[in-house]
């Protein structure tokens, strides 16, 4: 399995934490477009822990974290 | 020591409250979140503050702008950052600049400071700002606010931070802002800004994200080019 965590109003729609079988997903960016997440919509991509972009490829146990991007002032 | 920075001793040494009277800060925006950078940041005694921005004030400020107040409807935020910086401390050197940062003026803005604050609003302005910071050699701290969300991060000469934070493509879509974003956000800057100041040790390549409504504190690592 995957363990999606989704941040900020990435949740809006969708659940705190997604678990995904792993089967499927190459890479992060195969995760987002499941989600029917925009791409330019995730500022932040993090697997395990560890900063990556979304051509990182993702392997079975690892844990996905996606944070929204902040821009107003 | 002034009796209006006692209270900023012991957290602060004496040393080190003489040292902020000597800094020189820039603060690029005079709204949400930079209203209360100056805010905060004059309060503690940093000499001087060069107070950026080319708006005026609007209505639509007033939910969470400090120096918005309806008797200034349609005047400078600059000038206004000014006047009150005047009227709680008049040692305090203060210089509005009433223009919005571009590529012209950008290099003069950041020039002559310490260090950099920004208080932008939107994602062209910052990649302006940070080529400026680049060029001159001078650090910035990012702030930015959307909804109930707060970031922060330092951002080292030619860091590459902005970049990292908004790739190419990507775009914010929640255009609200709470009253307590900014404000938070300014605190976590400028209490970054103090410590950089007095050369006390800050953490670069982190991200420092905040969500309210949630109650979620994260610190992220970023993965950033080597500051050139």
């Amino acid at each position: 399995m995957i363990e999606v965590r989704l941040f900020a109003t990435l949740r809006q729609g969708r659940e705190k934490v997604v678990m995904l079988e792993s089967q499927g997903f190459s890479t992060a960016r195969d995760i987002i477009e499941h989600l029917d997440i925009p791409a330019g919509e995730v500022s932040i991509l993090l697997i395990n822990g560890f900063h990556k972009t979304p051509d990182t490829e993702v392997k079975d146990g690892d844990i996905v974290a996606l944070f929204p991007p902040v821009g107003g002032g | 020591m002034e009796r209006r920075y006692e209270r900023n001793i012991p957290a602060l040494s004496d040393q080190e409250c003489r040292l902020l009277r000597s800094k020189r800060v820039a603060v690029v925006g005079c709204g949400g979140i930079g209203g209360y950078l100056i805010e905060l940041l004059s309060r503690i005694g940093v000499g001087y503050i060069r107070a950026v921005d080319g708006d005026v004030f609007d209505e639509s400020n007033f939910n969470r702008q400090l120096l918005s107040e309806q008797p200034l409807m349609g005047r400078s935020k600059a000038k206004a950052a000014e006047a009150r910086v005047q009227r709680i401390n008049p040692r305090i050197e203060v210089e509005p600049v009433t223009a919005y940062l571009d590529r012209n003026n950008a290099k003069e803005i950041v020039s002559g400071c310490d260090l950099v604050l920004d208080g932008l609003d939107n994602i062209p302005a910052r990649r302006v700002l940070a080529d400026a910071c680049a060029e001159v050699g001078v650090p910035y701290i990012h702030g930015a606010i959307s909804g109930w969300v707060t970031q922060v991060a330092i951002s080292m000469p030619g860091d590459g931070l902005i970049d990292v934070l908004y790739p190419e493509g990507v775009s914010f879509r929640d255009r609200s802002v709470l009253s307590f974003a900014p404000s938070l956000c300014a605190s976590v800057q400028a209490a970054l800004c103090v410590k950089m100041l007095i050369g006390r040790p800050v953490e670069t390549g982190v991200l420092y994200y905040f969500d309210l409504l949630n109650q979620e504190f994260e610190t992220i690592k970023l993965d950033l080019k080597k500051p050139e």
